[in-house]
């Protein structure tokens, strides 16, 4: 049981910054939280390929003369960084629509509580 | 040797439509409108050449810049890839058409950046229906996803924080199809739709796959408002500008239900499918979604939300559908993914017209003066409602009527119960209206109603869905001999 905790220790840090995020998204009332929440949400799920992607005692996915290019497990697998790159582009995108959307609200409403919203919307 | 390249050309296509917005603004106030009906025009002949083409001469695999898969993307267009795409070009083409006036008095300022966003949503929709790479459809969902927030949250306030809501949960959805791609990956090694399938086959089930099929299909069910995950979808669609639901609620959610279609049969391993009863546990949560949708439908006011809840009923026959896993079934969801987008295309212009004609889209405000004000709409309306209720010879009633052959074959009596009891509570809620517009009381109509400008523009493209719409049911049979029998991933 230990030891799933140990060799895994990476992804359930991962999974705690998951659900640290999901709660930012879900829980909180504040419409910037749940803005900051996304933000985590998304910053595990890199993560995440960061770590499916890392191999111990590996070098940079950059060709080295010194190694050979026959043993693929010196280098790490770039594939994840690259996916990543695109997600990032991504998550910046989203979080600019998201707060373009409250700027908006906040001019006509003048609050961004999800209860006192609710209250001037009725 | 433009067929080689049709894959890439409905996508490219659309996103050329939204880079020549600008520019196109530059020349008239109008230029971007006739930009956009000519890229979704282009866009179309595409997809119907392409479809044709798959049909005569078998499926297309393009390369994306030389890279062969599986290092490579690939785009794939088969029999369901380009019927989908077909479906998407042609309601974009007329909700295009029909969107000038609407977005003139809607959308405040120029209408640039809101056309330019319907392209975005478009190539990212059409990109979703080609790819055949798991990491490219989540590029592609989240284009069309930010073009959709951006849409449904234009105009007023009240539907950014609707858009807000929607962008949350979306953004979550689409985050956990991304976990899912990344078990997906730790397991095969690789992102390629075809090799994933044939890397399945080899290795069997293992305890990643299984959480990445769970991952997936809980971010698609998002994405398509499949029953406990459809909170979304009322608010955004209720306080959207007219031509954002009447172009986002055809064909939006049915692209997740594509998406859910091609994994669930092509690539997610048969054992893991199995094993978790999956097919059960959609085909179940589509019935609850037919019955919650319908009953919810029942007691609103306003004609937007009424036909949003009856989008999530609409969501449950295509995920029952897919949930029966037999012909039938599937023969019944890929009918109602065309003939929905048709209905509901049709009835959310309809609200549209309402609205540029002055009158509220409060049900209770409706009157006989409507029917002789605006004899065409209300009759498109007419047609568009009973085929939601699923009379013949209307297209609502044939794919009901598949499923309700599919359902019968497998024994489910209570799914045949589910879609009675729905066209019964559909016929009430729509009869509520049908019956105000043709039976209700209301004095004489003044002998000159004054006439909006562009009303052809208006009238037209509902007219030509509604008049699709009694076509697609008399020539269902050829629809699925021809074009839905070849795209069955069983033997029939």
């Amino acid at each position: 049981m230990l030891e799933l905790f140990h060799d895994y220790g990476a992804y359930w840090m991962c999974f705690l910054i998951l659900t640290i995020g999901l709660y930012g998204m879900l829980v909180k009332k504040n419409y910037i939280k749940k803005v900051i929440g996304m933000t985590i949400f998304q910053a595990a799920i890199i993560l995440f390929f960061i770590i499916a992607g890392y191999k111990e005692f590996a070098t940079v996915p950059v060709r080295d003369p010194g190694l050979s290019t026959e043993n693929v497990d010196a280098y790490i697998n770039p594939l994840p960084h690259a996916l990543m790159l695109t997600a990032i582009v991504v998550g910046v995108a989203t979080v600019g629509v998201a707060l373009s959307l409250l700027i908006r609200v906040y001019a006509r409403y003048g609050t961004l509580d999800e209860d006192a919203l609710e209250d001037k919307m009725q | 040797m433009i067929a080689q390249h049709l894959p890439i050309l409905v996508v490219l296509t659309f996103f050329a439509g939204a880079l020549l917005m600008p520019l196109a603004g530059l020349l008239h106030r109008r230029a971007p409108w006739m930009v956009a009906v000519c890229t979704c025009f282009t866009a179309t002949l595409a997809a119907v050449y392409a479809l044709l083409h798959v049909a005569a001469e078998g499926t297309v695999r393009y390369a994306m810049g030389g890279w062969r898969p599986p290092i490579g993307i690939e785009l794939v267009a088969d029999p369901l890839s380009t019927f989908v795409a077909v479906v998407l070009g042609l309601l974009s083409l007329i909700v295009m058409v029909h969107s000038r006036e609407p977005v003139e008095r809607e959308i405040e300022g120029e209408p640039i950046t809101y056309y330019a966003s319907a392209m975005l949503l478009l190539g990212g929709l059409s990109g979703i229906v080609m790819t055949g790479d798991l990491f490219n459809l989540y590029v592609f969902l989240e284009i069309s996803s930010l073009a959709s927030y951006a849409l449904l949250g234009c105009g007023s306030a009240r539907a950014s924080v609707s858009a807000f809501r929607y962008l949350m949960l979306g953004t979550l959805g689409a985050s956990f199809y991304l976990i899912g791609v990344g078990f997906m990956f730790v397991d095969t090694g690789s992102l390629n739709m075809a090799d994933v399938t044939a890397i399945f086959a080899e290795t069997g089930l293992t305890p990643l796959t299984t959480l990445a099929v769970i991952f997936i299909l809980v971010g698609m069910g998002i994405k398509m408002a499949l029953l406990p995950l459809h909170q979304w979808l009322p608010d955004a669609y209720t306080y959207a500008p007219a031509t954002s639901t009447a172009l986002i609620a055809p064909i939006g959610t049915k692209v997740a239900a594509y998406v859910l279609i091609r994994l669930l049969y092509e690539v997610f391993p048969a054992e893991a499918i199995r094993h978790l009863h999956l097919l059960d546990v959609i085909a179940a949560l589509g019935a609850v979604g037919i019955i919650w949708g319908s009953v919810m439908a029942l007691p609103q006011k306003n004609i937007k939300r009424m036909l949003a809840y009856s989008s999530v009923a609409q969501i449950g026959y295509i995920a029952l559908g897919i949930g029966l896993g037999t012909t039938y079934g599937f023969i019944g969801a890929i009918l109602h993914i065309l003939n929905h987008a048709c209905m509901k295309g049709c009835l959310f212009m309809v609200t549209a017209n309402l609205e540029a004609r002055g009158k509220g889209i409060r049900i209770d405000g409706l009157t006989a003066e409507l029917r002789r004000e605006m004899p065409v709409t209300a009759a498109c309306f007419t047609i568009a409602a009973i085929s939601m209720i699923g009379l013949p010879p209307t297209a609502g009633f044939f794919s009901k009527w598949y499923l309700l052959l599919g359902s019968y074959e497998e024994g489910r009596w209570i799914y045949i119960a589910v879609i009675l009891i729905s066209s019964l509570l559909n016929a009430v809620y729509f009869f509520r209206i049908i019956e105000r517009m043709y039976l209700g009381g209301g004095e004489e109509a003044p002998a000159q109603a004054p006439s909006p400008r562009g009303t052809a523009l208006l009238i037209g493209p509902v007219l030509a869905l509604g008049l699709s719409l009694i076509a697609l049911g008399v020539g269902n049979l050829l629809i699925v001999n021809y074009f839905i029998l070849p795209m069955l991933p069983f033997a029939p």
